[in-house]
């Protein structure tokens, strides 16, 4: 078998590039880029370990882009780009690639939509062609599409309203962002989901689904010399068209915090969360991006954080506690803090969960993170970077992400460096600029009174 | 990325789930190292010098289904504190080590196995195994840790018990195996996790971990001649023989059970299952490839053609085959609204009904071998999954040359083969449902059993 003798191979390609590793330093992917005249980039990230690629189309439209009233379409859209074009049926694309043995599904977030496969590096050639089909070819009607709206319904059950969690997320969420669309859950609001229409859709393909908005990424067994011909083939003869600025407006002057509270005969443990509207690489104070990605590391990346060592070890208040923060949107971020109650715990677990972080917090702005605080945390985001390679499908996502909300290449490869460059007083300012209370929403979670 | 104790899978259906994936992914044809230390430490180690990464999976024979009655939950609780203190390092110490050395380091119960994995940059590969070593040869079970994922184990349980998922896992599995410690669950119960004690950590370590009880996969930047001595070095201060243990075969109980949890939720969530084939039945590879065509394989499945794509019931329908060591099953989970829950119940037990009498046809045969043959080397994709493969290829007893091999299994099944099993195995009456939501249409046929968290 092909395969079966490619795969032998695998060892050996992997020894020839041993010697191309430079360290944990400066490069983290080495892709090479290209844009083709019709606008769309093209990104190859070589991977020689195996004889398979990762093939992904990113398009630069989200969930923040829909329109009053459409909320859903982005996400409904995504499922329904399987559906068949002029020249395959509806399934014929999933159908097709499983008959190749490969794996595929697609994801939609508030700022892009992706789609990818994972094959055999020979069966490339065929998913390029059929996903250059669907970019133009896209054929919908009522027939295939009604049954799948009853699909993303299903799908908003399962994800939201099954789960208080995710319900109270919703509306954190809604409370948080005043005026921006991050306020509107990406897989919609039910009753505007039952009202989406086959036109509504094809009116969306016809708006975004672009060559000159969307990136290819490829990560595997190939190199640009390879997919360069493919692409300029198959997305290369798909035409330019104009598409809409996006419409993001900014978020105003805040006043004050929010607070949202859930209560739920389904919630058996009680939980605190708070979200502070944050700068991303691209919006609002960027400068603290890279620094905020090593003050959560240091609040709250692991056990040995301090939040985890505050609420957990000394404290003794939480079952589980933790921070998030990235700056891959469009727009702005979210840096949140979450902790878990005891079992049995309720309003009054929580209000110690909350007067704990809150005394972190307030010990971060007035006395900042240490040196050694600060060495530890980016030595583990740096060695997170090694880390990432060792994935077919990771490094094309963290890529793609990046081009699909604005950095360059050259922002990713530079990524460690960055991270590596943030100093104690960098962390302390970034603190000192999110973490301002009249800018969150404080979501807490809890079990029925008395339970 | 470390995650914390609460974010671990919620349920042994999932972990059923993924034991089942190793199984079926553990094909591949690489150069599979077969080596024995000076010591006589056995591991497999797949080279791999690309990247500057070493990964390590162990596991050992003998996990949750071990736990003792009343103390339900140990041997998860032991897979949370082996990284919690040992040796000299306390837990403080341990975790800030493994944190400033940026190893991922975990330990996993599963029903039948305990497993462990461990991946570092190849520049700190002595300070990782050294790690490894203190963690399985001298964990230390202090108080504080001890409390600690004592409170993060029960707080897990509480949120599991108002999750639809796992408690249709935690009904399903009672209800099919009773008295058979398959009836209980990996993450325990509350009265068998409060009662657990240092010492009975300590018991379980020293009855499963041993050196005639020990497999271990090593992937990634090492040579053969570096890793034998560090083999030594890890493993040979495990005692030599682990305690005999056999909880006996298991049967499905109750076949044909609707069993119904009231939880106002707008979608219900159905489990479902059957009596299926063990890992090392001669028809293991059929019933595989029938299950593949009837709920295993994505969008292309016959229930999820009749269930999502025509009717739009639900977002997904899966079906699974579980193979434990003491019974194989055959099981399925579906959501879907609660006004549809009969109608989702009647096409699954359709579609049973038309693989048992029928069979697949010849081109669904030929699609599902095509993509299951096809797709494997694609879970080989990092040195943390491959060393996992290699190790449950090893717990399943299998040889080396089973990568070499497996996709010639599969594709010696023929579509005899398939119709044959589909007749013996699939029956529609013998499936246990358990439905948790509020249904519309459904009726129980058992009470729900209670206090089972």
């Amino acid at each position: 078998m092909t395969l079966k003798s490619a795969i032998a191979g695998l060892l050996l390609t992997g020894l020839l590039a041993v010697a191309g590793w430079r360290g944990a330093e400066a490069v983290v992917f080495n892709p090479s880029t290209i844009t083709l005249a019709n606008g769309l980039q093209v990104v190859v990230i070589e991977n020689h370990r195996a004889p398979v690629v990762t093939h992904m189309i990113w398009y630069k439209v989200g969930a923040a882009d829909e329109v009053p009233g459409k909320t859903g379409i982005a996400h409904f859209h995504e499922h329904l780009m399987f559906k068949g074009t002029k020249t395959v049926p509806p399934g014929g694309f999933s159908e097709m690639v499983a008959r190749l043995g490969g794996n595929e599904n697609a994801f939609t977030t508030q700022d892009y939509t992706a789609f990818y496969q994972s094959v055999a590096v020979e069966h490339l050639d065929e998913m390029m062609r059929l996903e250059a089909d669907r970019m133009q070819n896209l054929v919908l009607t009522d027939d295939v599409v009604l049954p799948e709206r009853q699909v993303i319904l299903e799908e908003r059950r399962q994800r939201v309203d099954n789960d208080p969690g995710s319900q109270l997320s919703e509306m954190m969420r809604a409370a948080l962002f005043l005026n921006h669309p991050y306020r509107m859950p990406t897989i919609g609001w039910q009753q505007e989901m039952e009202g989406l229409t086959t036109a509504d859709a094809i009116a969306w393909h016809q708006k975004w689904y672009a060559p000159n908005n969307a990136i290819v990424v490829i990560s595997g067994d190939v190199t640009m010399d390879q997919v360069r011909p493919l692409a300029e083939k198959y997305y290369g003869a798909i035409p330019a068209q104009p598409v809409p600025p996006r419409v993001r407006p900014d978020e105003p002057a805040q006043f004050a915090p929010r607070r949202v509270t859930m209560q739920d005969p389904r919630v058996e443990l009680a939980s605190w969360t708070r979200q502070y509207e944050a700068p991303s690489y691209h919006r609002g104070a960027k400068e603290h991006a890279y620094a905020l990605e090593v003050l959560s590391e240091i609040l709250g990346g692991g056990t040995s954080s301090r939040l985890y060592r505050s609420l957990l070890v000394d404290q003794k208040v939480a079952t589980g506690a933790g921070s998030n923060y990235d700056g891959d949107n469009v727009d702005l971020s979210v840096f949140s803090l979450y902790a878990s109650a005891q079992p049995g715990g309720g309003a009054a677990a929580v209000d110690a969960i909350e007067k704990a972080v809150d005394a972190e917090i307030a010990k971060l702005l007035n006395d900042g993170v240490t040196d050694d605080e600060v060495v530890r945390a980016k030595a583990i985001l740096r060695a997170e970077a090694v880390k990432a390679r060792d994935s077919l499908a990771g490094p094309a996502r963290i890529v793609g992400t990046a081009l699909a909300t604005g950095n360059s290449v050259a922002d990713v490869e530079a990524w460690p460096d960055r991270i590596g460059a943030v100093t104690v007083a960098d962390v302390n300012a970034a603190a000192k600029a999110v973490f301002n209370i009249n800018y969150s929403v404080t979501g807490i979670l809890l079990p029925p009174s008395g339970g | 990325m470390r995650s914390s104790l609460l974010m671990l899978r919620r349920a042994t259906f999932i972990v059923a789930v993924l034991a089942l994936t190793t199984v079926a992914s553990a094909a591949r044809a690489m150069d599979v190292q077969d080596l024995t230390s000076p010591g006589g430490i056995h591991a497999w180690l797949v080279e791999d010098h690309s990247m500057p990464l070493i990964a390590v999976a162990i596991g050992f024979h003998g996990a949750s289904s071990l736990d003792p009655k009343g103390k339900e939950g140990l041997a998860e609780m032991v897979s949370g504190l082996l990284d919690e203190g040992a040796g000299d390092l306390d837990s403080r110490t341990f975790q800030q080590r493994l944190n400033d050395l940026a190893i991922d380091f975990g330990f996993d119960a599963g029903i039948d196995d305990f497993t462990g994995s461990m991946r570092t940059l190849s520049d700190r590969r002595d300070q990782a195994f050294d790690l490894l070593r203190l963690s399985l040869t001298a964990p230390r079970f202090d108080t504080e840790p001890v409390e600690r994922v004592r409170g993060q184990l029960l707080a897990r349980l509480a949120d599991e018990s108002s999750d639809p998922s796992s408690i249709a896992d935690r009904v399903w599995w009672h209800t099919t195996f009773a008295e058979h410690p398959y009836g209980r669950q990996t993450s325990g119960t509350q009265t068998g996790l409060k009662a657990i004690t240092p010492e009975d950590l300590r018991g379980f370590v020293s009855r499963r971990f041993a050196r005639d009880n020990l497999i271990v996969g090593v992937v990634g930047d090492i040579t053969a001649a570096d890793l034998k001595p560090l083999l030594d070095r890890t493993f040979g201060g495990l005692p030599a023989s682990a305690t005999p243990a056999d909880v006996g075969e298991a049967a499905p109980a109750s076949p044909g059970a609707i069993i119904v949890v009231d939880q106002h939720v707008p979608q219900s969530l159905v489990l479902f299952g059957q009596n299926g084939v063990k890992r090392h039945d001669a028809d293991f590879y059929a019933v595989f490839l029938m299950n593949h065509i009837l709920g295993g394989g994505g969008f292309s499945s016959r229930l999820t053609q009749e269930v999502r794509e025509k009717r739009g019931l639900a977002y997904s329908i899966d079906t699974d085959v579980v193979a434990l060591d003491h019974v194989g099953l055959v099981q399925g989970m579906v959501g879907t609204k609660n006004a549809s829950v009969a109608e989702a119940m009647s096409l699954i037990k359709q579609e049973w009904k038309r693989m048992r009498d029928s069979g697949p046809t010849e081109q669904e045969l030929a699609d599902a071998k095509l993509y299951i043959t096809g797709s494997y080397a694609l879970r080989f994709s990092n040195t943390t999954s491959i060393a996992r493969s290699l190790v449950g290829v090893q717990l399943d007893d299998f040889p080396p040359d089973y990568f070499n091999k497996r996709n010639g299994y599969i594709n010696a099944v023929t579509l005899d083969d398939v119709k044959r099993v589909a007749k013996q195995l699939l029956d529609p009456d013998k499936l246990t449902f358990v439905i948790v939501g509020q249904p519309e249409g459904v009726t129980a046929t058992q009470p729900t059993p209670e206090g089972l968290f």
